[in-house]
């Protein structure tokens, strides 16, 4: 097929030169063309240099793109589609996966604390700041992933835990263990107030309305101050005890009491615990709750809202409770980051923590817990090893969440297991799962 | 005194539905007597599945009374109920004009979720069932067995954990029935069950649905345009055309109501004499 090539070589260079001709046209006046302002008025700077290699630029990659990809029977792009994942592949390495993770959070404090003794600090507070994250972005699938109601404003319920166990242990000098369930219970409580107007709204328009709800709890705590601390926050939050031990220098602390060396590591060690305990409740619950009633109803709700009604279903309430569930462990999160600070502020609970939560759940697989645990790990990670490139790695996050949802636009765990089966339970393909209008 | 009078399972009254200034119904009524198949029939537009969304609770009528009436003797007024009530409490199931299923979940899960009032009671609405209490447990076997049984009615049983979306056209119908029979229904209003079947799945469709009646302590209720399904499986037949009933009787007397024909092969009101000429003849010759 000599012939074949030599033409397309020829076509090649003839788009490219249209190509060229193009950005010519475009950069000439853009680019060659510069009004600088002057003592005595404007004066026009010519620059026929860079236009010259902008143009270059451009007929050179057009001319690449031709003859590698555009005009040749096997494209080079082809190379990296067998890059791609199977959906198999993933369900394959899922049920290792779990329990190998699994593993590796419980054991971590100590492979850190023999393996890195000078680093363990960062690196278990960074295990923390992950496992919040995956809490939260448990929390969330329940509102999003299985119920497909989209909530932009689950930060909200995350301030509302927050404050309850900050103002209650202040206020009343209750103990965290106390105010936990409290600060879940009210946050719940929140969930249900918000979800009562704005459940009849659905998709864009119960988006809209949470993402509301979200600024305005941020706006009544910065503006309350008699009650809150305004922009000033919350201080001197108590800090946990382990079940009645403080951790501190005094003979009845934990230290003391186990006959170990005081060291401030004993708290991070136990706050780690304590949040990969709470997160684990998060994936007990929901794994438990998917194979109730209410459950099936919720993910029968994300698939059709309509035929629900006809067989039963009382939508509203059915709504109500995934809204309050997924509120209930939000505020749990909420009391554990305050007593873990020791310091809150309204400043916490930006719109951009609501929007890095949603990004946990949507990357890792509306519905998918273990999903939810690597999108977590990547995001929140990632965040933190780009930390001294601060000013690039928005950038970055924009280009791999877009590369992520351009390889699997259902996030990186798309299926779905069935909840209940009369042989084997065989995965459901995430183009068959309905995604869920509100 | 016809059968369905005797002992309605669903009474009708004056039931109109205004959509601004268009009347979709106009003063309607009708009964469906127990253990019959119903039909509602009448030409595209005629208003046939505004009724339906009414008897169901999606459309609250603008006027008129609709009451369910169990073989105990309970009585339930569907027009002022919300629509999870009449399905719920009221026992009026219903399937869609364009199917309805859960897509992404199996079958099996498709038929556990039609069961949800029970299966919430048993699970003391979740609390129980999150401690794994006996008797949600023995709730889920009965459910699973049930959904089981319709599986197995439906011929889908060897498909209970495949996705309902991978399902053809003429299972997806079947399925949908066999949710709605999940819901233990008084009666069963089914919305064109027959619309898309090939002549074989049509027949298939009649079958189970003769079942229903036979077996099952279940009436139906449903709308169909192919009026050899009509014919062949309905005992009683009402016929609608733009909102008004203009026929209602057993299928043989429809049939040959001059009206009926009339609004079907779209006659003027002054030729329907002719019309019943026509007919007349026609049966004659058919007779010999």
């Amino acid at each position: 097929m000599a012939a074949r090539t030599e033409h397309s070589v020829a076509a090649s260079f003839k788009d490219a030169a249209i190509a060229a001709v193009i950005a010519l046209a475009l950069f000439g006046p853009l680019v060659g063309l510069r009004t600088e302002v002057t003592t005595g008025g404007l004066f026009l700077s010519q620059r026929w240099g860079d236009v010259a290699i902008a143009v270059a630029v451009v007929f050179v990659g057009r001319l690449l793109l031709n003859v590698f990809v555009f005009k040749t029977d096997r494209p080079a792009t082809n190379l990296f589609s067998g890059m791609k994942l199977s959906a198999g592949a993933l369900a394959r390495i899922g049920p290792v996966f779990g329990p190998l993770m699994l593993g590796l959070a419980l054991t971590l404090p100590f492979i850190l604390l023999y393996g890195a003794p000078s680093q363990s600090r960062y690196y278990i507070d960074l295990g923390i700041l992950v496992l919040t994250y995956v809490m939260l972005g448990w929390g969330l699938n329940i509102v999003v992933g299985m119920a497909g109601l989209l909530d932009l404003g689950y930060v909200a319920f995350y301030a509302v835990g927050a404050y309850s166990y900050a103002l209650l242990a202040i206020n009343f000098g209750w103990s965290f263990w106390l105010c936990l369930p409290l600060a879940g219970v009210l946050a719940g409580l929140w969930g249900i107030t918000l979800g009562f107007p704005v459940l009849r709204l659905r998709g864009d328009y119960l988006a809209i309305v949470t993402l509301a709800f979200g600024e305005i709890i941020r706006i009544v705590l910065l503006n309350w101050y008699e009650f809150t601390g305004g922009p000033n926050g919350l201080n001197n939050i108590p800090r946990p005890s382990f079940f009645g031990l403080e951790f501190d220098r005094s003979p009845e602390g934990f230290a003391a009491t186990f006959g170990l060396e005081f060291a401030a590591i004993h708290r991070i060690i136990f706050l780690y615990y304590l949040i990969l305990a709470l997160a684990l409740l998060t994936a007990f619950v929901t794994v438990r709750v998917r194979r109730l009633p209410v459950g099936r109803a919720w993910e029968a709700l994300r698939e059709d809202e309509i035929a629900c009604r006809s067989l039963g279903i009382n939508t509203t309430t059915t709504k109500l409770t995934a809204f309050a569930m997924g509120a209930m462990f939000g505020g749990f999160a909420g009391s554990f980051f305050a007593t873990r600070q020791g310091f809150i502020s309204p400043e916490s609970f930006t719109f951009i923590e609501s929007a890095v939560i949603l990004a946990i759940v949507v990357l890792g697989g509306l519905g998918s817990q273990i999903g939810v645990v690597i999108a977590a790990i990547v995001l929140i990670g990632g965040f933190e090893i780009f930390r001294d490139f601060a000013e690039y790695r928005m950038l970055v996050f924009g280009l791999a969440m877009v590369l992520i949802m351009v390889w699997r636009p259902r996030g990186l765990i798309s299926t779905r297991k069935p909840t209940i089966a009369l042989g084997k339970a065989k995965a459901i393909g995430g183009e068959l799962v309905g995604e869920g209008r509100g | 005194m016809t059968r369905w009078t005797k002992d309605p399972v669903l009474t009708v009254e004056h039931l109109t539905m205004r959509f601004g200034g268009l009347v979709a119904v106009n003063d309607l009524t009708f009964q469906a007597g127990r253990g019959d198949i119903t039909a509602l029939i009448g030409p595209n537009g005629a208003g046939k599945t505004t009724v339906f969304n009414c008897i169901t609770g999606f459309y609250k009528p603008t006027e008129g009374r609709l009451t369910a009436r169990h073989a105990d003797g309970r009585t339930y007024l569907l027009e002022r109920m919300p629509d999870h009530a009449i399905s719920g409490e009221a026992k009026v199931a219903r399937t869609f004009q364009n199917i309805r299923l859960f897509g992404g979940m199996t079958l099996l899960e498709n038929l556990m979720v039609a069961q949800h009032g029970p299966l919430m009671r048993a699970s003391l609405f979740g609390i129980g069932g999150l401690f794994g209490i006996g008797s949600y447990r023995r709730a889920e076997r009965a459910a699973i067995d049930k959904a089981r049984y319709w599986l197995d009615r439906v011929g889908l049983l060897a498909r209970a954990d495949d996705p309902a979306a991978d399902l053809p056209y003429g299972a997806q119908r079947r399925l949908e029935i066999a949710r709605a029979m999940c819901t233990g229904p008084e009666l069963l209003c089914l919305d064109e069950p027959a619309a898309g079947l090939n002549p074989r799945e049509s027949a298939e469709l009649n079958e189970l649905l003769l079942y229903i009646r036979r077996e099952q302590a279940t009436s139906l209720l449903l709308i169909e345009h192919d009026m050899s399904v009509v014919m062949e499986i309905s005992d009683h037949v009402v016929v609608l055309d733009y909102g008004v009933k203009i026929s209602d009787g057993e299928p043989e007397a429809v049939r040959n109501d001059p009206k009926v024909i009339a609004a079907y092969l779209g006659v003027d009101d002054d030729e329907v004499e002719a019309v019943e000429h026509e007919v007349e003849e026609v049966e004659r010759e058919v007779a010999r």
